[in-house]
């Protein structure tokens, strides 16, 4: 067990980070001239990292498969950041940020770096701002909050419904300063093929540059991977279409565990599936929820009547409408935690009262919110507070000017008018929780190789709150690890450039060369597409919002056959050297196709039910999901053994220190 | 629906690209531009024929990453919208729909309807950041009261998603729309302010050596943004150019 060493660093919660920076190795601004890392990745882990690392004066080389360090995905986040600041008053503070984070994530997360997050994420908001991110702000000129998901204060920092974007243009700038100093050399385009360990440490990378093909070798001090998570092994998720699990993969290959893979958030207010075609899910962000209330018809006869379309919702009478969250957790109503507002959805969908052809949809409904938006602008304006179409337009026009963007998307893809008719929506694969698993420094069980952002697994347990994955991601990338990567650094201010001329490259550029000609030379009769569409809706069946032993099991031996047929039977067109869009989505398959089966085993070895995770056999008679904390408070971390299913599990004790475990109520 | 579609085939930077005429059926209206798109390349796979190079990433109008020019219009005949968030019911049976890739000379062609960008990397390296390093005490973010007005111009400037419409859809194919969102952002928050002289000759400076034509004024660039970015914008740079260029 000696390779699970978490290395929390002794003394009170409030005082480790404070003392593990002040205690760990530096490396001087000279020698820092002569190290070089590598980033793989440029979201706001990987951006405000590279950004950061060249600051201090590493020499950073950068990749993104994208054309731009811009389109990285956190650019899609929606609705905000989490900060402790307190500027509202409401009694936020450090703690509270904290005990929210360890609660929401239903008690399965590190206490001492879900403490390190809420320490930092003041400081986040601060920089943010500095380098000119335009926050949302009210008349006196100061910041705007608004409040998210599973807590009970306002402390999210947002830009209407595109603050990943404005977060992530930020730390892009950071880095474009350092890309114009010469800090950062940036290659676009480029897709890391595999890691390359040289005496078991992490010392480079093989790439395959997208545009002509050619395979590369790029040798560094250090290796961070910030190349986010691995929701689209269920083909259908809100990520990005290129978004995928191969560098975390490629490091679990070679020797860095992987943590609670089965860890999935499925984000309760997503556009539904429209038909066989849809290529990818739209989130509709969360904040939508501090105004929208959530409900279905109360009677069946209602449902059909919809369904046919002889009814509108809005002809459903008040009381005939079932606001399920607010009926079943007063205290939160509809801003309980994703997982929980889901699987919600879920029981009235599976019990027939979904309001579309599918029988899969919601209805988020801003009536309410509009017509009190639009009495309050009306008294402030002096008018007419019982004329209804007055007050109606005034209170859409304060929908508009928060959520306008939001309201523009659902409109151009669903083809029906927000303002006037409730939204439709259901749940949908989002982020995961899970990943590559790491210690207090964030470096993987692979000396030198770290993982930051969402390609970790570290501070959301098995559910994360809303607006935390932004702040994770530029915590770790401007504050976390630039400093803790200097410790081990510190060992290597002596080695000198490494060389890409050694036999571990070369092996490693064969094994990366061989699996491409495999594919080309396949001549197979299935797309790519077509068993990453067979294995998403092995994931969705048997591996989404709930899980039983059976399924599971299935699910295993589904994905192993599968992935058999894929080697067999898969059909890449196109050559090696030229822009093969076929080819990188073949080797992005081929690791989901591995991944998906440890995710199986991972679920099923887990029998309780937490946070996202929902274990059919693990609940209690009101049908909510039961953690067994006698027997799981570990963090699951897996050790590669050739085949997924050959996987060797090492647990890492979960130890709380500071907060009470608790049965986790919303009610 | 069916549809006949006459799309830019180029293998790569070097060759010579042609119109190629495809006819595809069964388009749902409910489907994606892209999804169409996805559907004709599964077909082509299916008999053995290389499927069109697109760039795509998020599908939620957001990343900029998609820039399609169909029917001679950049992203489309809707408005305010990119290439992903297009949908099909925007189209009827029967049309004939040309699809080409953003052409400038600054946005040479990969492959069919992918296209070198990276010029607008360079002109945000050139100038388009503040110079502040990361560190944990930088002042509070409260500090400084920013008016709710300029705030928010700023943040309409900010939305700009470099996806390159604005020089795919002007006649000289010049950058002054993207370059003059970023140096307009900057330049109404106090945190830009101090570096604004330098930023603004640096981008502009870079933006001509790129190659992207001279702005005449035409406003298509504004036409076909999909994140109806201002011209007001233009004449802010303009101003902010002509002041840098006096000091210095």
């Amino acid at each position: 067990m000696a390779k699970l060493d978490s290395k929390i660093p002794h003394g009170s919660l409030s005082e480790k980070w404070t003392n593990h920076k002040s205690n760990i190795n530096l490396v001087s601004p000279a020698n820092k001239r002569l190290i070089d890392v590598i980033v793989v990745g440029t979201g706001l882990a990987g951006a405000s990292a590279s950004a950061t690392l060249a600051e201090l004066g590493y020499n950073v080389k950068t990749f993104c498969f994208q054309d731009s360090p811009r389109r990285a995905h956190s650019i899609a986040a929606q609705g905000g950041i989490n900060a402790a600041k307190n500027y509202q008053g409401d009694g936020d503070s450090t703690y509270r940020l904290f005990y929210d984070t360890i609660k929401g994530g239903d008690y399965r997360s590190r206490e001492s770096n879900v403490y390190r997050l809420a320490e930092v994420s003041t400081n986040i908001i601060d920089q943010c701002v500095a380098q000119g991110v335009p926050f949302a702000r009210d008349y006196g000129g100061l910041l705007d909050n608004r409040s998210f998901g599973g807590v009970l204060v306002s402390r999210t920092f947002y830009a209407k419904g595109q603050t990943g974007q404005q977060l992530l243009l930020g730390a892009y700038s950071a880095m474009n300063r350092q890309i114009g100093r010469g800090k950062i050399k940036m290659y676009n385009r480029h897709e890391m093929m595999d890691l390359v360990l040289v005496d078991g440490k992490a010392r480079g990378i093989i790439s395959r540059n997208l545009v002509n093909g050619k395979i590369e070798r790029h040798s560094a001090h250090a290796v961070v991977i910030a190349s986010g998570g691995y929701g689209n092994v269920f083909f259908l998720s809100t990520n990005a279409m290129g978004s995928n699990v191969s560098a975390s993969w490629k490091i679990h290959k070679r020797g860095a565990h992987f943590a609670n893979p089965c860890f999935t958030q499925i984000h309760p207010t997503c556009i539904p599936v429209s038909g066989e075609h849809q290529s990818k899910l739209t989130l509709m962000s969360e904040s939508l929820r501090n105004d929208g209330r959530i409900w279905v018809p109360k009677k069946l006869e209602d449902v059909k009547a919809i369904r046919s379309g002889q009814l509108k919702a809005t002809d459903i009478e008040e009381e005939d409408r079932d606001y399920y969250l607010e009926r079943r957790y007063p205290a939160f109503g509809n801003l309980v935690p994703r997982d929980v507002a889901s699987r919600a959805a879920k029981e009235r969908c599976d019990a027939g009262f979904g309001v579309n052809k599918t029988g899969e949809a919601v209805y988020l409904d801003f009536a309410a919110a509009v017509s009190r938006y639009g009495k309050e602008q009306a008294h402030v304006k002096g008018l007419d507070e019982n004329d209804t179409n007055l007050v109606k337009k005034l209170g859409q026009e304060v929908v508009r000017a928060k959520y306008g963007n939001l309201f523009q998307m659902y409109e151009k893809i669903v083809d029906q008018d927000p303002y006037e008719m409730p939204m439709m929506i259901y749940p949908a694969v989002h982020y995961t929780m899970g990943g590559v698993w790491v210690d207090y420094n964030l470096m993987t069980s692979i000396p030198g190789c770290y993982a930051i952002g969402e390609a970790n697994f570290s501070d959301h347990g098995a559910n994360r709150l809303g607006a935390s994955a932004l702040m994770q991601g530029l915590a770790d990338g401007y504050f976390v690890l630039p400093y803790t990567i200097g410790d081990y650094l510190s060992d290597d201010i002596r080695t000198g450039p490494i060389s890409t001329d050694s036999p571990e490259f070369e092996a490693a550029e064969k094994e990366v060369k061989d699996q491409l000609k495999g594919f080309i030379n396949n001549n197979g009769k299935h797309s790519v597409d077509y068993y990453h569409k067979k294995l998403g809706k092995i994931m969705w069946d048997k591996c989404g919002m709930s899980r039983n032993e059976k399924g599971l099991k299935t699910a295993i031996s589904d994905i192993k056959a599968l992935r058999e047929d894929f080697y067999k039977n898969v059909n890449v067109p196109g050559d090696l050297d030229e822009f093969n869009e076929q080819l990188a989505k073949a080797g992005r398959v081929a690791d989901f196709l591995e991944l998906g089966e440890l995710f199986a085993k991972d679920a099923l070895e887990r029998t309780e039910s937490c946070g996202g995770h929902f274990r059919e056999e693990s609940q209690t008679s009101e049908g909510e999901a039961m953690r067994d904390d006698k027997n799981f408070t570990f963090v699951s971390a897996w050790e590669y053994k050739g085949e997924p299913s050959n996987a060797k599990l090492h647990k890492e004790e979960l130890k709380y220190e500071e907060i009470e475990v608790k049965t986790r109520s919303y009610k | 629906m069916n549809l006949k579609l006459k799309i830019w085939r180029q293998a790569n930077a070097e060759a010579k690209g042609e119109i190629v005429t495809y006819n595809i059926s069964d388009v749902s209206p409910d489907m994606s531009f892209l999804e169409m798109m996805d559907m004709h390349n599964e077909q082509l796979i299916e008999t053995g024929e290389d499927p069109v190079a697109f760039d795509h990433d998020c599908r939620e109008g957001i990343c900029g990453m998609c820039s399609m020019f169909i029917n001679g219009e950049a992203h489309g005949p809707d408005r305010l919208v990119t290439t992903c968030q297009l949908h099909m019911r925007k189209f009827k049976d029967g049309d004939t729909i040309t699809i080409e890739p953003f052409r400038a000379d600054a946005f040479p062609v990969i492959k069919d309807l992918a296209v070198d960008r990276s010029a607008f990397d360079r002109i945000q390296q050139a100038g388009g950041f503040v110079s502040v390093n990361t560190s944990g005490n930088t002042q509070d973010a409260n500090a400084i009261p920013i008016d709710k007005h300029d705030a928010d111009k700023a943040f309409d400037a900010a939305t700009c998603i470099g996806c390159g419409a604005c020089v795919a859809s002007c006649k000289n194919a010049s950058a002054m729309l993207f370059v003059s969102a970023k140096v307009s952002q900057y330049s109404l928050l106090p945190q830009g302010k101090v570096e604004a002289t330098d930023r603004v000759l640096n981008m502009v400076n870079q933006m001509d050596e790129e190659g992207f034509g001279n702005c005449t004024n035409t406003g298509a660039c504004e036409v076909e943004c999909p994140k109806g970015i201002s011209l007001e914008n233009i004449a802010r740079m303009n101003r902010e150019y002509m002041s840098a260029s006096l000091k210095g």
